[in-house]
């Protein structure tokens, strides 16, 4: 693979008895959105948190833009940035307060601006000295969805952004993060539960089961090669009977 | 270090103080009745049994350094709790934050709210009971620098504890000053404890601010060699509590604690 913005190796995480992540390899190239598919309990979120550099890893590597995340944390995730449903920005500041908090964290050039043009693109104006705590569920989707951008982030790591967004909302956000992939060059790996969405959306798709990536390839193609109707329908069935697909 | 992401921490909790009244009550409402309920009961002493010692500088003196010490710790810990109230943990330390500069926020933001208490203290002790602190002179801003380190201390290793078991320990870092109020030594001298409980007052620096507290306004002495024994302490404690610290959040890595902080209340 070429420019790979993110290199996982045989990446695992046991906590006592439980394996949650067992044994991972994978890889997200520069402007490949990637997605990470898996029954509730799989290892999406763990993989996901041990990729973040929030969450150690029990054994196996993780490199992004060629650089190993253990040792050079801060540097690195300088260039990644996140949104996740679970992750909300602080309710008891206003959005722009947030944002450039953000920027600043993040170390972005000319903040105040960089603040004010996400709550441009992101349809955000209206919304500037509101405090958080007080929008709707989307329009905090939205918010957490510019701060994740703040930093143009050579990788980003989505755990269900559309999650809460009616389908108007969800196709524009969809397309925006689809544009800013090729047009930055930038890796994305993406955990939806929408099978649609991801169809739509990725390159590319691993499906996690009890902590193993069982299956990966083209999403368009994948449920033919494993004689199934769509992605879903082969998605409940990595959900209900992992072993029979397993390689 | 980035003076700019330490900054980001300090400007969070200026965001939340700003145009806020009941943050800002909070700050100063506490130690304003702790100084006015002293502040009588003091009056009241001399008043009584025909005092021949003045009660004010001693024991007005010594609420005015605990509630200091009580403030700084709490300012580090508020600034704190702001990020695990509103679930923001994962926000901060999936970005580029390192650990020393979040407790280089934390420590900034305590300065900023403790400089601030103590500054009221010394206005009410000064107008409504005609003790100025200030007139202490410089032995007074060295008895404080041991407190505030003290403080720091304390507000560092009592957040460590509440990162490494969550939320539900919130409660540790509002005893833990209290716990060691018996032993500071703030109203009374080490030598009226038990023999047996003199070495917890020892190993504490505030014992020795407050003994010499004592020495400097009832005797017109001061100690220098308490104040360095104290100041050493103090420093030792603050090193520490920073160690601590970083090993309770290489736990909380390791156990995929963060999460928890998302989730539980």
């Amino acid at each position: 693979m070429q420019n790979p913005v993110l290199t996982v190796k045989n990446l695992s995480k046991a906590y006592k008895d439980i394996e949650a992540v067992r044994d991972v390899s994978f890889s997200v190239a520069a402007g490949e959105v990637v997605g990470l598919l898996g029954p509730n309990g799989a290892g999406k979120t763990t993989t996901i948190s041990m990729l973040m550099g929030v969450l150690e890893p029990t054994s196996g590597s993780i490199e992004i833009l060629g650089k190993p995340l253990r040792g050079n944390r801060s540097e690195v995730m300088a260039k990644t940035n996140f949104s996740a449903v679970y992750a909300q920005l602080p309710g008891n500041l206003t959005v722009w307060q947030n944002l450039y908090i953000f920027c600043l964290l993040y170390e972005v050039p000319a903040a105040k601006k960089r603040a004010n043009e996400m709550l441009t693109a992101f349809e955000l104006t209206e919304f500037r000295n509101t405090k958080c705590g007080l929008l709707s569920s989307g329009e905090n989707t939205r918010v957490m969805l510019a701060k994740a951008m703040v930093n143009s982030p050579a990788l980003l790591f989505l755990d269900e952004p559309t999650a809460s967004l009616d389908p108007l909302n969800a196709h524009l956000i969809r397309e925006k993060i689809h544009y800013y992939a090729a047009e930055a060059k930038a890796g994305i790996l993406w955990t939806s539960h929408n099978m649609h969405e991801v169809e739509a959306v990725c390159d590319r798709v691993l499906f996690l089961s009890h902590g193993k990536i069982l299956l990966a390839g083209d999403p368009k193609l994948l449920p033919q090669e494993h004689g199934k109707k769509d992605l879903e329908e082969l998605f409940i069935t990595v959900a209900r009977e992992p072993l029979s697909l397993e390689l | 270090m980035s003076l700019i992401r330490v900054s980001a921490i300090i400007l969070r909790q200026f965001f939340l103080l700003r145009k806020n009244i009941t943050r800002i009550c909070n700050i100063f409402l506490w130690i304003t009745l702790d100084v006015i309920l002293w502040g009588f009961t003091t009056r009241y002493l001399n008043s009584v049994g025909q005092a021949t010692f003045d009660f004010v500088p001693v024991l007005l003196g010594a609420v005015i350094l605990w509630s200091f010490l009580i403030r700084v710790q709490q300012g580090v810990i508020l600034a704190f709790f702001e990020d695990m109230w509103s679930r923001n943990f994962l926000n901060l330390f999936a970005s580029p934050l390192k650990v020393n500069e979040y407790i280089l926020g934390l420590i900034v933001a305590s300065i900023t709210t403790s400089s601030a208490g103590f500054a009221v203290m010394t206005l009410i002790g000064s107008f409504a009971f005609g003790f100025n602190i200030l007139s202490l002179g410089l032995p007074l801003f060295l008895f404080l620098l041991v407190i505030f380190l003290f403080g720091l201390a304390l507000g560092i290793v009592t957040t460590a504890f509440v990162f490494r078991f969550g939320p539900a320990a919130e409660w540790l870092a509002w005893l833990v000053p209290f716990m060691l109020g018996p032993f500071a030594g703030v109203f009374y001298p080490i030598a009226a404890l038990p023999s047996s409980l003199q070495p917890i007052a020892k190993a504490i620096p505030p014992s020795y601010v407050f003994e010499g507290l004592r020495s400097l306004v009832i005797h017109g002495t001061f100690s220098p060699e308490k104040l360095i024994l104290g100041a050493v302490l103090a420093a030792a404690y603050l090193v520490l509590a920073y160690f601590v610290f970083i090993q309770m959040f290489k736990i909380v890595l390791k156990k995929g604690l963060l999460t928890r902080f998302t989730s539980e209340t």
